[in-house]
Order: C-alpha cells, then structure tokens, then sequence
C-alpha cells in the first residue's frame, strides 16, 4: 500500500519536476506583486510562481538556461535565480534602482541602467564583481548590445539620448539625439542599427550603427486612438532581420514593422499597457507582457495573430524564454 | 370546399401513403427553387439583408471599439476587438430578420392567395411547412455567408475552418428563429401587423441578448436584464454561432436551440392544421 502511494506521489509530481528542466519556459516579473510567474511556452499555461524581491522588473536568462537575473528595482540588486530550483542562490551587485540590463554575448558580463544615479554599472558574473560605473545621461534606462559585444547602447529617458559605450575602453563614444523619452534599444541581428523606442515622443529611431546617426523615424497611427495613447517601449527584432515588433504601451498593442522599409504592417491587439517583448526560440512566437490587464499575450510570427492570453501575477512587465 | 383562407380541408385519405422519398424530394426542391428565385427576383432584399448587419459592423461597432473596452471570456483565448466579439451576433441578427421575413411572406402568400397553390398539394402539411423553413434557412445561409465574405475584408477574421463549423449552428439557429416565425404568421392576420412583430419581437430578441455585450457586462448594468437575455433564445443561437466559429460546441446552447426548434416547429403545425389553429380561429374571425 505504502509503494504504491509512494509511486502514485512520484507521478503526480513528475510532470513538476519536467516543469523546469524544458527547455522553452517563460519567465514573467511581475512588478507589483514582487513575483516571477513561470509559463510553459507549449501548452501556454502557468507552471509556477516564484517569490522574489521588491519590483522586480528588468529580466533575462544565462545561455546556458540554468539561472535567471532579475532587478529587485527596489531591493537595489539584481536576483539570480535557480530554474532547476526555482530558488535564489545569490545576488549581484548592481547599483541602486536597476531598470534594465543586458548580458553580453558571451554571457559573461551584465550592463546595468541605474535609473536614479545616471550610471551604466558594468558587472562581471562569475566573480560578482562591480567592473565599471560608467557615467551617462539623467536617468538610464534602455541597454542594447551589439551581437559581436563590442558596443553597448545606454538610452537615457531625460537626456533624450542613445549613448554608444565601447565595451573594452567602458568610454561613451557617440551620443545621438532621440525623441522624447528613450526607453528601449534594441540591435539588428547583423549589428548594423539600433532601434531605439520614445515613450513620450511616440517614435522608434533607427540608427545606423556605422554612421550613428539617424536614419529612419517610424511613426504609429492606430484608428480612433490618440497619439498620446501610443508610447512605444519594448522592441525586438527577427533573426533573419526582416520584422519587428513593438509594444506600444496604452495603445494595447504590438506594432509590426517590415525591418526593410520601415513601414508599420500590422497591429497585433494585446492586453493593456503593453511593455516588453520575448521571442520563444523557435522563432515561432513572441510574447508580450500587459501590464494592467495582468496578462501575457503569445502571438504567433507566422500570422502576426494573437494566439492566447494568460494571466500572470500583477503587472507583468519583462519576459524572458529559456533557450534551448 | 376551400375556406376563407384559401385552406383545402384535405382528405385524410391512404392516398397520402403512396408517396414515394423521390416524391417527397420533388416537393422540397419544388419549394426550394420557389424561395430561392423570388430572393433572386428581389434584389432589394438581398442588399438590405447585408446592408443591415454591415451598418452595425462598419458604424455602430467602430464606434465602440474603444469604449467597450477589452475582455476575455470563452470561447475567446485572447482580446478580439468589438467587431469580432458583435460578428456572431450580426449573423444571428441575419437569420432573426430572415426568419420574420419569411414569416411576413407567409402572410403575405394568404393575402393574395398564393398559399391555396402551395397548400393544395396532396403532401402532409406539416412537410410543407417544413420544406418551407429549410428553404427559407437555405436563403438565410447564403446572406450570411455573403455578409461574413464582407467582414473578412474588415478585418473580422475566424480560423478559416470555424466558417464550415459554423454552418451547422446557423443552420440550427436558422430553424429555430424561422419555426418562430412562421407561429408567428399563423397568429398575424394582415400584412401591416409586421410592425408589431419588428416592434415586439425583432428588437427585443436581438438586444436583450449576448449579440451586442457579454452577459457579465449586462450583468454590471442590471441584474433583471441579465435574466431576461438568459430566457432569450436567441442568446443561445448567438453563443451557439459564436463558439462553432472556434470549433466548439457550447451544450447548454445546442440544447435550448434544439428545444425551441422543436417547440416552435410543432406549434406552427398545430397553428397551421386546418382542422386545428389557423382554420378555426379564421373562421371565428369571419362570424364578427
């Protein structure tokens, strides 16, 4: 009796135990609730839901798929968490108010906005060591790197500037004059622009990388909204370079770009308050984060259609995959 | 032998019988082709049955794109913008109107006369009118596929198999809101008493129900009025309409659908045989 209820334990913990250790999980922070909800990609339903610090809100994932970095905005540090565990092993020293971060390519170092402090922090995972502060415009938010690691993109929301930082010297190089609250900066995959989103100005800025100087401005128009209701943030771009998307924040919805031509294709009706973006790693699909309506949106790329809608915690507002 | 009506009191006689399948078949064809070229003939119906649903879809539901607000309830998996949520109901809206149009043409039929020829025939009345209503639904159909052909390039777009999966439950909800009509007609004596029927049937039908907001949302509004859309049968053709475009089947819909098809379809029957309804109370009339 007692082996078989020990089996039937055993099962019913099993597909849990898979849970984590599939490849394509979604982690979503969830801003307010101080919350990562884990959701599994295929069946689009939610796995678990992990505690974390105060605001949790930047997030991305080593290549490896085994620990998750998330800013505890609030908490002043950037979280590490276990995806076999789904616990926090340890911490990095990132700098007060952490935003957002990118990994660089090798998967070595993380460039941390510090929002309140007007710093790009330099972290070098293994050793969790800070390696450099690297002073920027007022209130850094958007980090972009280029896909060879030798460029950083710090935008700052005050300033209204994109600063290009050489990764080796950690020295501004070029700064460039975007529209009203740079929010986001996101490279080509061949690294030759940067497209960095405006809040408030309400415009994506294409900059090409070897000039860096503008040279495209997308616009958004939806029917029946207003222009103040369209504030695009997060973008991502496919990997073969031929469309974006962009989470145009109010407007409840995905902007589709041809990467070509610059024009807007398409609007992909999400949740409310749309902020950040994810591709799965197939390519197949990209998820958006709704912050109000408490959702995540999976679209499929083949369509451009929304597919389905799950809740998460409160304010989701950055999502990471697991790579393969 | 005939009455006021036009009704030839049949023989109930074995003769009935002899009809073969094939016999029964060239009657229903008979009646079909009937309905089917006075719709051609009238070429003003056929646009203002697509008229109709499409003003809703182009003005009433661009306009409250935005106020509605976004939702998600089944069979939806994501947010769909009010068009999508209002198309289903706009083909209920289609099949409502058809079904009292049809009804209109009964009356209309008695008034001139044109019933006697139909009536007349040796066939048992409850398969005329039957034949009638399938012919009418067949119409119905083809204006809803037209008008969803439209809305497709509006950018109201279902999964491409829904529009077949679909065909059943408009089919259904064709044979109830038409059965309903032709009761209808047994009871509406003159021509110019259709008004009453847009007044009292057409325009309650369609707006206290799930055609134009979800009922959580009439809910919110008024408790009362969220009962009343859950006695509306056409609630449930909407919703029946409504999840056969996402490939589901929505019971509890199918089976009040199915129930009021019936209930409709037998009292129009009983309303229809001269022995019964629509002789006596014909000939009641005609004493005063």
């Amino acid at each position: 009796m007692r082996r078989t209820l020990r089996l039937l334990a055993a099962t019913a913990a099993l597909p849990f135990l898979a849970g984590p250790s599939l490849a394509n999980m979604v982690y979503v922070s969830n801003e307010k609730d101080n919350t990562v909800t884990v959701v599994d990609s295929k069946s689009m339903e939610v796995v678990k839901t992990l505690e974390v610090g105060q605001r949790p809100r930047g997030i991305t994932i080593s290549q490896d798929g085994k620990f998750v970095y998330v800013c505890a905005s609030d908490d002043d540090t950037v979280e590490i968490i276990d995806t076999a565990s789904g616990e926090i092993v340890g911490s990095l020293p990132s700098g007060p108010d952490p935003e957002l971060f990118v990994l660089s390519p090798d998967g070595k170092k993380l460039y941390i906005a510090n929002e309140d402090d007007n710093l790009v922090t330099v972290i070098d995972i293994e050793s969790k060591n800070v390696i450099a502060e690297i002073p920027v415009g007022v209130e850094p938010e958007g980090m972009g790197v280029s896909p060879d690691g030798k460029t950083i993109v710090n935008t700052s929301e005050t300033t209204n500037m994109a600063h290009f930082i050489n990764t080796d010297t950690h020295e501004i190089t070029d700064n460039v004059l975007v529209d009203s609250r740079p929010r986001f900066a996101q490279f080509k995959p061949d690294g030759s622009e940067v497209w960095v989103s405006a809040e408030v100005g309400g415009t994506v800025s294409v900059i090409d990388n070897a000039k860096r100087e503008v040279t495209h401005k997308i616009t958004f128009e939806i029917q029946g909204l207003r222009s103040e209701q369209i504030q695009p943030v997060g973008i991502r771009i496919t990997a073969d370079g031929k469309k974006a998307y962009v989470a145009l924040g109010p407007a409840n919805r995905v902007a589709v770009v041809n990467a070509e031509t610059y024009e807007v294709e398409k609007y992909i009706l999400v949740g409310q308050r749309v902020w950040q973006l994810a591709f799965t790693p197939d390519g197949k699909n990209i998820i958006s984060t709704n912050g109000l309506s408490n959702d995540i949106t999976f679209i499929d790329t083949a369509t451009d259609e929304p597919i389905k809608s799950v809740t998460v915690g409160q304010l989701p507002w950055g999502v990471v995959v697991a790579p393969n | 032998m005939t009455d006021i009506a036009g009704n030839v009191p049949l023989p109930r006689s074995s003769a009935r019988k002899r009809f073969g399948l094939m016999q029964y078949l060239v009657c229903l064809k008979g009646i079909l082709i009937r309905e089917g070229l006075r719709y051609l003939n009238q070429r003003e119906r056929f646009i203002s049955s697509l008229v109709r649903p499409l003003l809703w879809l182009f003005i009433f539901a661009a306009g409250f794109r935005q106020v509605l607000g976004v939702s998600i309830i089944p069979p939806y998996q994501t947010y769909v913008l009010y068009e999508v949520y209002i198309t289903p109901g706009l083909c209920g809206m289609i099949l409502l109107f058809s079904g009292m149009q049809s009804s209109l043409s009964m009356v209309y039929d008695r008034e001139m006369g044109n019933m006697r020829t139909l009536l007349v025939s040796p066939f048992p009345r409850w398969f005329l009118l039957v034949a009638k209503l399938l012919a009418g639904v067949a119409v119905s159909i083809t204006q809803v596929y037209a008008f969803l052909f439209i809305a497709w390039f509006w950018g109201v777009k279902a999964p491409p198999i829904g529009y077949l999966l679909t065909l059943p439950a408009l089919f259904l909800a064709g044979m109830m809101l038409g059965a309903l009509g032709m009761l209808l007609s047994s009871v509406v004596k003159q021509l110019e008493n259709f008004a009453g029927i847009m007044n009292f049937v057409i325009f309650p039908m369609y707006f206290a129900s799930s055609a134009l907001y979800p009922l959580w949302r009439v809910q919110e509004a008024s408790p009362l009025l969220y009962k009343i859309c859950q006695l509306n049968p056409f609630t449930y053709a909407v919703e029946l309409i409504r999840f056969a475009f996402y490939g589901q089947v929505e019971w509890t819909s199918l089976a009040v659908v199915c129930g009021f098809t019936l209930a409709f379809m037998t009292g129009a029957i009983i309303a229809y045989d001269p022995s019964r309804g629509l002789t006596i109370r014909k000939q009641e009339g005609g004493n005063t």
